[in-house]
C-alpha cells in the first residue's frame, strides 16, 4: 500500500515537471519569433520604418538588433526601447552616450544624434524597432516626435 | 506487486531517465567539453590547445611571470577586483588571488614590477623574488589623468629596455567630425588618438610629463615592444562607417574591408594620420579621407607614415605579441601574433575575425604574407557571420616554457596553445 501510493506520488510529480517543462519550451518558442504585427503598430509605418534601420541603425545595432557586445546597445527588450517613448524619441533626436547598465552590460559606443531624420521617418524607425526582435510595444506617432523636437529648441 | 502500479513505476522511471538526460545535456552546454580536439580550435599541425580556465569575466590583456603565475586584468572589477592571479596545475588555472578594485585592459611584468592600467591610471606593484605581488592594496601611481570619455577608453601598456613606458590613448570619436566640423584640424589629437610615453617609475605623471610618442592613431589596443629591432609597434583599429557616411563613394562590400587594420613600427614623432586618412590594402594607398576631401580615389599626404603590415577591415586586433620562445617551431621566432577580436562594421556584409593570426617577420619587419594560427574562436562559421561569436580572443602572453596564451573577453576563458613535435 505504502509503495503504490509513492509511486502515484511520484507520477503525479512527473507529470508536473513534464508539463513545466513544455509550457518553458513553449515560451522560448514564441519569444523566438519577432511579432511584428502588433495590434497597436500600425503595419505601414513598420514597413517605411524597416528602410530608415537598414540605412542609418543596422550597422551598428546589427540586422538582428542584438548589438554589438560592450559596444553597441541591443535594441532587444530592454528598458530604453520598451519604456518611456519620449525618453526614446529623445535618444535619436540627441544621440546617446552615458555610462549605463542595459540588462547587466556596459556599453562605450557613442552614437551621434540622428536630428536629421525627418519627425516621420523616426517615428517609423521607433515603431519597426518595437516590434521587431521579439519586441512589441505600441507605435510612436508623428505627433510624438514632433512635440519632443519642439521641446528640445525651446 | 500489482500490475498497474509497476507499469506507473516503469512509466514513471522512465520519464525521470529521459529529463535528467535532457538536464545533463542542457548542464554540458556552455562548458568546454574535454572531448573536442583543441578545445574547439583549428591549429597548424603539431600544435594543441587546452582551455586551461574559464568563466572568468572580461579577461583582457595577460602576462605570465617567469614562474608561470598568470595575470590578467578584467575589464570590470568582479567581486570588486580587477586582476586576477591564476596557477596552474596539471593542465588547469585556478584563480590563487586577486586584487586591484580598477577594470581596464593593460597588464605587463617588467624588471620586477607588475604594471596595470585603469581607463585613466597607470600602477605598479613590486614583484617578489618568487615573481609575486607583494603588497596587492599598495600600488604605485606610475601615471593619473588619462582621457576616459568611454568610447576607445582601453589603456594598453608595454614597456621598453630604457625604463620607459607606452600608452595608448584611444580618440574618443570615430572620425572626428564632431569635434572638427571646419576641418581646420582635429582637436582631440593633443590629449587622445596617439602613443603617450611616460618614465615607468616616476611616481603620479600627468599628460604634462609624458611625451606624445606618435600620433594620427585612432585606436590601439595590441601594442607590444619589439626586442629584435628595439622598436615600439601597434595595432590600429581603423575607422568605421564608410558606406554609412559616404554611400556615393563606397558600396556595402568595399565598406565591409576597408579600410586596413594596420601595423605601425612607431619612432618618436610618428603621425600615422587619423582622421585625415586610411590605408587601402587593396591599392596599398594611403588614400584622403571622404571627410577631408577625398573620393576613395584620391591620395593622402605622403607626409604621413605608411604601415608595415595591413589587415582587411573592421576585424579588431586587440593583442599583439612578438614570439621570443624556443618551443614553436623556428618560423615563428620573432615573428608576431595578433589576436583579432572580429568585427562587427561589416553588416549587413558576413562578420569575420574572431582568430589568432601569425606574422611572419625577418630582421624585425614583416616578411612575407600573414596566416591564420587560431580559428575557430566563435564556434562555427553561422556564428562568425552574423557576429554572435561565442569567444572573442583578446589578450595574448607567452609562458616561460614558451607557451602561447590567449583571453577570450567574451566567456572570460584562458587557451594555452603548446607544441609537439
Amino acid at each position: 500500500m505504502k509503495f503504490k501510493f509513492s509511486a502515484t506520488v511520484f507520477a503525479i510529480l512527473m507529470c508536473i515537471s513534464l508539463i513545466v517543462n513544455a509550457q518553458t519550451k513553449h515560451k522560448s518558442k514564441s519569444a523566438a519569433k519577432a511579432p511584428v504585427n502588433s495590434s497597436n503598430a500600425d503595419a505601414s509605418s513598420i514597413m517605411a520604418g524597416k528602410k530608415v534601420f537598414v540605412q542609418y541603425c543596422l550597422s551598428c545595432h546589427q540586422a538582428d538588433g542584438a548589438g554589438v557586445q560592450r559596444l553597441n546597445p541591443p535594441l532587444i527588450k530592454t528598458p530604453y526601447v520598451l519604456g518611456d517613448k519620449n525618453k526614446l524619441i529623445n535618444i535619436v533626436l540627441k544621440g546617446f552616450s552615458e555610462d549605463v547598465e542595459i540588462n547587466g552590460e556596459y556599453y562605450s559606443n557613442t552614437m551621434p544624434a540622428h536630428d536629421f531624420l525627418k519627425d516621420q521617418e523616426i517615428a517609423d524607425v521607433l515603431t519597426y524597432v518595437r516590434n521587431s526582435f521579439g519586441n512589441k510595444a505600441s507605435a510612436i506617432k508623428l505627433a510624438e516626435v514632433t512635440s519632443a523636437r519642439a521641446a528640445i529648441k525651446k | 506487486m500489482n500490475k498497474r502500479v509497476s507499469f506507473i513505476f516503469l512509466l514513471s522511471a522512465f520519464l525521470m531517465i529521459g529529463l535528467l538526460s535532457f538536464k545533463l545535456i542542457k548542464g554540458i552546454e556552455g562548458k568546454s567539453n574535454p572531448e573536442v580536439p583543441n578545445a574547439g580550435l583549428t591549429l597548424p599541425a603539431g600544435f594543441n590547445a587546452a582551455v586551461i580556465a574559464e568563466n572568468l569575466g572580461g579577461t583582457r590583456h595577460i602576462a605570465v611571470s617567469p614562474k608561470g603565475d598568470i595575470y590578467i586584468k578584467l575589464d570590470r572589477p568582479r567581486n570588486g577586483k580587477g586582476i586576477l592571479v591564476l596557477h596552474e596545475n596539471a593542465g588547469k588555472a585556478e584563480v590563487k588571488t586577486s586584487f586591484g578594485d580598477y577594470g581596464g585592459t593593460g597588464i605587463a611584468i617588467k624588471d620586477g614590477y607588475l604594471y596595470a592600467s585603469s581607463n585613466k591610471d597607470i600602477y605598479r606593484y613590486k614583484l617578489n623574488a618568487a615573481n609575486e605581488v607583494i603588497s596587492p592594496d599598495q600600488p604605485e601611481t606610475i601615471v593619473t589623468g588619462l582621457l576616459d570619455r568611454r568610447a576607445h577608453n582601453s589603456k594598453s601598456i608595454t614597456l621598453d629596455n630604457d625604463g620607459n613606458i607606452y600608452v595608448n590613448v584611444g580618440a574618443y570619436s570615430n572620425i572626428c567630425s564632431e569635434f572638427d566640423k571646419d576641418k581646420k584640424g582635429c582637436p582631440i589629437l593633443d590629449s587622445a588618438g596617439g602613443i603617450w610615453q611616460f618614465k615607468a617609475d616616476k611616481l603620479n605623471q600627468t599628460y604634462a610629463n609624458g611625451v606624445r610618442y606618435a600620433t594620427g592613431l585612432r585606436n590601439v589596443v595590441g601594442l607590444d615592444w619589439n626586442q629584435q629591432d628595439n622598436q615600439l609597434f601597434v595595432m590600429q583599429h581603423g575607422r568605421d562607417q564608410l558606406h554609412g557616411l559616404f554611400p556615393q563613394y563606397y558600396t556595402d562590400k568595399q565598406s565591409a574591408v576597408l579600410p586596413a587594420e594596420c601595423m605601425y613600427a612607431l619612432k618618436k614623432g610618428d603621425n600615422a594620420g587619423w582622421p585625415y586618412m586610411y590605408y587601402d590594402h587593396e591599392q596599398h594607398k594611403k588614400m584622403l579621407g571622404p571627410e577631408y576631401g577625398g573620393d576613395g580615389k584620391k591620395e593622402a599626404d605622403p607626409k604621413f607614415i605608411d604601415p608595415v603590415a595591413a589587415y582587411p577591415g573592421h576585424l579588431a586586433p586587440d593583442g599583439l605579441l612578438f614570439y621570443t620562445g624556443s618551443q614553436f617551431p623556428a618560423k615563428y621566432k620573432n615573428g608576431a601574433f595578433i589576436a583579432f577580436h572580429g568585427s562587427w562594421n561589416r553588416a549587413p556584409e558576413p562578420q569575420a575575425g574572431y582568430f589568432v593570426v601569425f606574422q611572419p617577420f625577418k630582421n624585425g619587419k614583416p616578411d612575407g604574407q600573414w596566416e591564420v594560427f587560431a580559428n575557430g574562436f566563435s564556434g562555427s562559421p553561422e556564428n562568425t557571420a552574423s557576429g554572435h561569436a561565442v569567444h572573442r580572443p583578446c589578450g595574448l602572453a607567452q609562458g616561460p616554457d614558451g607557451s602561447l596564451y590567449i583571453t577570450d573577453d567574451a566567456k572570460g576563458s584562458v587557451y594555452k596553445i603548446s607544441y609537439k613535435k
